[in-house]
């Protein structure tokens, strides 16, 4: 057993550091530093998966013949790991991590050869339609109806919580085309061109300020058969699958030190009047950081399991529930790390382009927000509770 | 990068399971219990034919080189057991303070004899007035014509009563009073002016507290060439407080795996408890707890031989951790066993209270947090 990375990923990571240094530019890092929403907005996100596209490095997970890497999983956790320390911005996940995995194992040869390219390359950006106002926990209870009509499905209903729906041009759904016996059956995943006559999208604002989900309604959404992935009344079974790669496709660890750090540092900066000399400030930072020690031997762990090809088994909840409640002690921190200025509130965004002089320093402008928003750390993918479901069922048996 | 156990590792892991599960039953923890020794010397001999008293130490002195990943195996086989042997203060403890700061004479003299099963150790160093602070030492060694002589108290000393001979840490006086050097001596058991008051340790084990007035001995006694022995009496805490560790992720292991089935058979209100998700829930977060609990041992053993800042971080991160994921996963399992688990009918509370023990042993959660912060900087010791 050991710790150290090879001579060979040693090498790697000073690849992937020296990719980094060349293209992610001052002003990319300040947006990044200053986007208190869960994920980047596409002027940021989508100028860094252009770049990572150039050099091959568009889709880490994906196998070599559609476009990725062939990384090993070390080289896998090297490259986040250094994208995390060097503070880089967010690319489409929804894209790369999501639809792109659903569409390489269930798509037909087409939809490989159309979608998979303009993944890669940023060309289409993309948001989720999974959940439903009545359908939160209880996915499969969803009631978006697709209906046969010739070579078309016509879609009636609404999606909730779509993340970036504003921005993107294609969405990938769950519908409902069947009433099956069990509410999971009768279920399809389709893909939809966002500027389909019957679209809207509503806006929603999340409590830290940020304009990140909406509501999407359809009405008489006309959508070609061929744009449905797999068989049909299947969506639940390549549905799940994607929901297994949200929880388990981060390797979150590093991210969270980073987090962790942006926070330390302005805890001894006179910023914040040194707040790390408040004894139980500087107590609970090295809790959360012992926290995020166990999480990245735990993600280690699986690396190593999946290395030696070993199944890691179920951990992939234990992890996504660790990682958000880490996610949340470390922006909670931040709020009484920066004190009195926590409660000075900007509405504008984004941060970085801002066209007043903020009323307190610019570094201190995401703390708040993100801890606002990132209450939804425990609720999306999955709520805590479901988590501990997943545990009971699949690691304890119950 | 590797994590997973080499074949070696895991045939280790194989043998102790399997030994401690067939010897270390429930009758046989009973009969312990009430035992003045609190061990099996006959399983001691086994031991030694295992080989695992030989397991951590140096090839050249009869020993297999054997590092913390290998002493974790078998510690937290040990912790599934509630094995009560001393094999923390002589094999961990003892034998690494020798191999860590003892001469080469006193290493050739010392360790094959604790490798063959001859010899027992146990360390003195904690006293009333430091609680865990390894470097407040207040008892004396004295130079004399003839030697030294010895004078302090020490307390929570683990198996003393079982050891030939207890390591005891003193200040080294000079001429004028007091030098700031920690000094490690051999005192022989019986040595006159020792004092020893012993227990039964809480979970396990025996432990003894003691006197020194004017205890005489050899020039010889004193381990090593007469440096500092704190960096060595932290460097063997950090080992020990890893192992330790690993045996604790063994104790939780255990009450999670029995909790579970208890709570499969037990039916209230006509279904079993494990139906209620409160229950479940409450589960899900034990076997969390109990996971997480055995990545950051692991990382404590990772880091046992590195250097000191990381290795002290690493220590008091897992002791800390482990500490807070110990008392959530003993006090459930008592809570889920309902008033079946104040009792001493059931295992539970054997598992509960060397847990306990595990918490305060070189200190608990808070006193690790705190120094976990000062070696980062946060915060001053």
């Amino acid at each position: 057993m050991d710790l150290t990375f090879s001579t060979e990923e040693r090498a790697f990571e000073q690849e992937v550091r020296d990719f980094i240094a060349a293209n992610l530019t001052p002003e990319l890092k300040r947006a990044t530093a200053l986007t208190p929403s869960v994920f980047s907005d596409p002027d940021i996100g989508m100028a860094w998966q252009r770049a990572l596209h150039k050099k091959g490095w568009g889709a880490p997970g994906w196998p070599v013949e559609h476009g990725g890497p062939d990384w090993t999983p070390a080289q896998r956790w090297i490259f986040e790991a250094e994208s995390a320390r060097a503070g880089v911005p967010n690319v489409n996940v929804m894209g790369v991590k999501m639809v792109g995995p659903v569409i390489i194992g269930f798509g037909s040869p087409e939809q490989k050869n159309f979608y998979l390219p303009r993944i890669l390359s940023g060309e289409d950006y993309w948001c989720q339609g999974y959940s439903e106002p009545g359908s939160g926990s209880d996915l499969s209870s969803l009631k978006t109806r697709a209906v046969r009509d010739g070579d078309d499905y016509i879609i009636n209903g609404t999606k909730i919580w779509t993340t970036h729906a504003h921005h993107a041009n294609r969405m990938f759904a769950l519908v409902r085309t069947n009433e099956g016996e069990r509410q999971q059956d009768g279920i399809s995943f389709i893909l939809i061109d966002m500027k389909t006559p019957g679209i809207t999208t509503r806006p929603i604002l999340t409590i830290g300020g940020d304009h990140e989900v909406n509501q999407v309604f359809f009405d008489d959404v006309r959508v070609p058969v061929a744009n449905r992935v797999g068989e049909e009344g299947k969506g639940w079974t390549y549905g799940k699958y994607l929901l297994e790669f949200e929880r388990g496709s981060g390797i979150a660890s590093a991210k969270l030190r980073e987090a962790l750090k942006t926070i330390s540092d302005l805890a001894s900066s006179d910023v914040t009047g040194r707040a790390i000399d408040d004894p139980d400030i500087a107590l609970r930072m090295s809790e959360v950081e012992v926290d995020i020690d166990t999480l990245e031997m735990t993600e280690l762990r699986v690396l190593s399991a999946l290395q030696t090809g070993q199944n890691p088994g179920a951990v992939s909840s234990l992890i996504k529930l660790r990682v958000s409640e880490i996610r949340q002690a470390v922006t909670r921190l931040g709020v009484e790390v920066i004190g009195n200025d926590g409660l000075a509130v900007e509405p504008a965004r984004p941060f970085y382009k801002l066209n007043h002089e903020p009323a307190i320093p610019e570094e201190l402008l995401p703390v708040v927000p993100e801890f606002l928003n990132g209450r939804a750390y425990t609720i999306f993918g999955g709520s805590s509770e479901i988590q501990r479901e997943i545990i009971a069922k699949m690691v304890l048996g119950l | 990068m590797d994590l997973t156990l080499s074949d070696e590792q895991r045939l280790l892991r194989e043998s102790a399971d399997r030994f401690v599960a067939e010897t270390f039953t429930a009758d046989h923890r009973k009969k312990t219990a009430n035992d003045p020794l609190g061990f099996s010397p006959a399983i001691w001999k086994q031991f030694a034919e295992l080989g695992w008293l030989a397991l951590p130490i140096g090839e050249a002195n009869g020993g297999l080189g054997g590092g913390a990943i290998e002493i974790g195996i078998l510690m937290e086989a040990f912790g599934r057991g509630l094995v009560s042997e001393p094999y923390l203060s002589t094999v961990v403890i003892g034998a690494g303070l020798v191999a860590e700061c003892g001469t080469e004479a006193q290493k050739q003299a010392i360790l094959p004899k604790i490798a063959e099963g001859t010899l027992y150790l146990a360390l003195a160093h904690s006293e009333r007035a430091a609680r865990f602070d390894l470097a407040h030492v207040d008892a004396t060694a004295k130079k004399a014509a003839d030697g030294w002589r010895l004078n302090g108290s020490k307390i929570a000393v683990l198996d003393g009563a079982t050891a030939n001979q207890i390591i005891v840490s003193a200040r080294v006086a000079n001429a004028n009073g007091a030098s700031g050097k920690l000094g490690l001596f051999l005192v022989p058991a019986g040595a006159p002016g020792l004092t020893l008051r012993d227990y039964a340790r809480l979970g396990g084990g025996r432990g003894c507290s003691l006197d020194l007035t004017n205890v005489a001995l050899p020039a010889d006694a004193l381990l090593g060439d007469g440096s500092d022995a704190l960096p060595a009496v932290e460097a063997v805490v950090d080992r020990a407080v890893a192992a330790l560790g690993a045996e604790a992720v063994g104790i939780m292991q255990t009450l999670l795996d029995t909790t579970l089935e208890y709570t499969k058979i037990r039916k209230q209100f006509g279904r079993p408890l494990s139906a209620n998700q409160v229950i479940r829930h409450r589960l899900a977060d034990m076997a969390m707890q109990v996971d997480e609990a055995r990545s950051i041992s692991l990382r404590a053993a990772l880091m046992a031989d590195a250097d000191p800042l990381q290795r002290s971080r690493a220590a008091s991160g897992a002791k800390a951790k482990i500490g807070k994921c110990a008392r959530f996963v003993a006090e459930q399992s008592v809570q889920l066993h309902g008033a079946m688990g104040v009792t001493e009918e059931l295992d539970i509370g054997s598992y509960f209270k060397r847990l306990l023990a595990f918490d305060t042993l070189f200190g608990g959660s808070a006193h690790h947090y705190r120094r976990h912060a000062a070696l980062n900087g946060r915060t001053q010791a």
